[in-house]
């Protein structure tokens, strides 16, 4: 009895103590967080983990249906086209996304009075809403002899491009459009880290004998190689899940030459009702940009130590 | 000037603030020295080139950053003749002011943008709510139970944000335990925003930064833990917040699926999910003046402030390293 009674006591001089000493209120204080990351973080991920084995279109109860919807979605002969576009906008968009900014932001860093008039100049794009952008885009490739963009290109005796109608042109026109709009903001993140840069090393690579090119790759690079590789895999993650440019320029078309995956899932859910297949295409992009970003950190880890 | 909140900054007095503050940061300039030398600067090559480099990037910028902006100001105010047959023009053959009036009234442009504004603010209420709560637990507080939630929030920066997106729309159709439908309410997008990982860890990162002995200090004074958060840790914060505010604000005004799929209800559209809505029923001029008026706010918005906005989004990437 005296047994029972003592870890009683003392469980109960623990709450007091866990009471006096603040806890409850950091359980109040925390509740915000664990609410909402329940509710819009952490259950739809377990979420999405469970619709993508169910059959669930919100009209009949869902079903489990093992790993149907995968098959459905790998054997689909849309995806092969679609995989084939995100990467071809992924590549397109850090070839043209990747050097603008980081020749800005190295540029302007050089500029003692004028550089802020070009920090801001060249974040103006980035302000203005990319739904606006696109439009006014979308616009600007008008495929007649009098679009803004074909009136430019017959100043030089260029003939009138058809831009977004074609197939292969389609492609690299979203990712100009992409690049204007996010290079600033980019380019000011990349000075922002040029800050750091040790100054005093241009000094001795001069001395050494080093010329303005070669200071520019062997010092000020290397200092920002940090950020510079964390932008492009963010830059790579935002690219594989592409969905407002393709789907407001051309809808996909034409002749789904600019179908992206996250396009591809938005057609399973919202037009087909089939939330399952959508869920299970998720569900394996986020495994494979987990797997690159495991991959990446590994292999820039290994390259910067050598 | 850190402790003092950006929107104070700037109303304190923009026009001598700014001009002192650029002068001093050219003195303190002139001594340090970039990539290219003096000794370079005589050299023929450099002392030409640079300029003409300089001048054909300035171009460059001002022809991306200014010119679709002023062609937008232009075609806004042309007729839809003008802007189709001769969008190159450098002037249209007569201004129609009535462009922009029209389409504030037919288009409803005001009415979207301020739902624009609704939600960028809502968004920006319960981000910081949660976050500067949230960061204060697992900061400050440090329960035994911390170190999970700041695994589990953690966890979640690593995971693509579309492995959440269809099940997110089905929670907003049918809350689990609560049973209510949030679609086509302002909530379905305040709410989300709120659950983001980076904000999180931002905040608790500048907590934690901040001095153990202070925490000490006012807890010996007396302080509860409400106290202490209110008259200590958020004043201490400032910075942090005017940050994480503004980049709230930049990501909700730039979002489009997520509003697109929750509010199909034209009346609660932000002007993104309006615009593309509203084109395919309005003629060329009003979508343009449309387009100018949507433009405008944010431009205005970013040139009065443009220092704020440049070192929160320059900051926002030394965090992300």
């Amino acid at each position: 009895m005296a047994l029972s009674i003592r870890p009683n006591a003392q469980s109960r001089r623990g709450v007091l103590t866990w009471y006096r000493s603040g806890g409850l209120s950091a359980v109040l204080f925390a509740l915000p967080l664990v609410l909402i990351f329940l509710y819009f973080s952490w259950g739809p991920i377990v979420r999405g983990l469970v619709l993508s084995f169910q059959k669930n279109n919100l009209v009949t109860t869902p079903e489990w249906v093992g790993w149907s919807n995968f098959s459905y979605v790998l054997t689909d002969p849309q995806l092969p086209q679609a995989t084939l576009n995100t990467l071809y906008f992924a590549a397109l968009a850090l070839v043209f996304g990747f050097p603008v900014p980081l020749f800005l932001a190295v540029f302007i860093s050089e500029l003692r009075s004028t550089g802020w008039l070009y920090n801001v100049l060249s974040y103006l794009p980035a302000v203005v809403p990319p739904v606006a952008a696109i439009l006014l885009w979308k616009f600007f490739y008008d495929p007649s002899a009098t679009g803004v963009f074909n009136t430019m290109l017959g100043w030089f005796g260029i003939d009138p491009l058809s831009w977004l109608n074609s197939p292969s042109l389609a492609m690299p026109a979203i990712v100009l459009e992409a690049t204007w709009a996010g290079a600033g903001a980019t380019a000011i993140i990349y000075l922002a880290a040029l800050t750091g840069v040790r100054t005093e090393l241009y000094e001795a690579a001069e001395l050494d004998g080093a010329g303005i090119w070669s200071r520019v790759w062997h010092v000020t690079l290397p200092q920002i190689r940090g950020i510079i590789l964390i932008m492009m895999l963010l830059q790579l993650i935002g690219t594989f899940q592409v969905f407002t440019e393709p789907f407001l320029f051309t809808g996909g078309g034409p002749n789904n030459a600019t179908t992206t995956i996250l396009l591809l899932i938005y057609r399973y859910a919202f037009v087909n009702g089939d939330f399952g297949a959508a869920t299970a295409l998720s569900v394996l992009l986020a495994g494979v940009l987990c797997v690159l970003s495991v991959v990446y950190h590994f292999l820039t880890r290994r390259w910067s130590t050598t | 000037m850190t402790s003092l909140p950006i929107t104070e900054q700037v109303a304190a007095s923009p026009d001598e603030a700014a001009p002192a503050k650029r002068s001093r940061r050219r003195t303190a300039e002139a001594q340090e020295r970039g990539i290219i030398s003096t000794a370079d600067r005589k050299r023929p090559l450099i002392r030409y080139g640079m300029p003409t480099v300089q001048v054909l990037l300035f171009v460059g910028v001002l022809v991306a950053g200014v010119g679709p902006l002023l062609w937008l100001l232009k075609s806004g105010l042309s007729t839809s003749q003008d802007i189709l047959q001769g969008p190159m023009q450098l002037w249209p053959s007569g201004i129609q002011w009535a462009n922009l009036p029209n389409a504030w009234t037919k288009v409803q442009i005001g009415s979207y943008l301020g739902n624009t504004a609704i939600i960028a603010i809502g968004s920006l209420l319960s981000t910081l709510f949660v976050c500067t709560t949230g960061a204060f637990v697992l900061s400050v507080l440090r329960p035994r139970w911390g170190p999970i939630v700041t695994g589990a929030v953690l966890a979640t920066l690593f995971l693509p944000g579309v492995i959440s997106l269809v099940p997110l729309y089905l929670t907003i159709l049918k809350m689990p335990v609560l049973g209510v439908n949030l679609q086509n309410t302002f909530w379905a997008v305040w709410l989300p925003q709120a659950a983001g990982a980076f904000n999180i860890l931002v905040m608790k990162r500048y907590f934690d930064a901040i001095p153990r002995e202070l925490i000490e200090a006012a807890r010996i004074d007396g302080a509860s833990n409400l106290r202490l958060f209110t008259a200590l840790i958020l004043p201490l914060s400032k910075p942090i917040l005017g940050v994480v505010a503004l980049l709230t604000v930049i990501g909700s005004w730039k979002d489009y699926l997520w509003p697109l799929l929750v509010l199909p209800d034209p009346r609660l559209q932000p002007i993104s999910v309006a615009l593309p809505r509203v084109q395919q029923t309005t003629e060329i001029s009003l979508q343009m003046s449309a387009l100018f008026l949507a433009v405008l706010v944010p431009v205005v918005l970013f040139l009065v402030f443009q220092k704020q906005f440049l070192r929160g989004v320059g900051m926002s990437g030394g965090i992300k390293e």
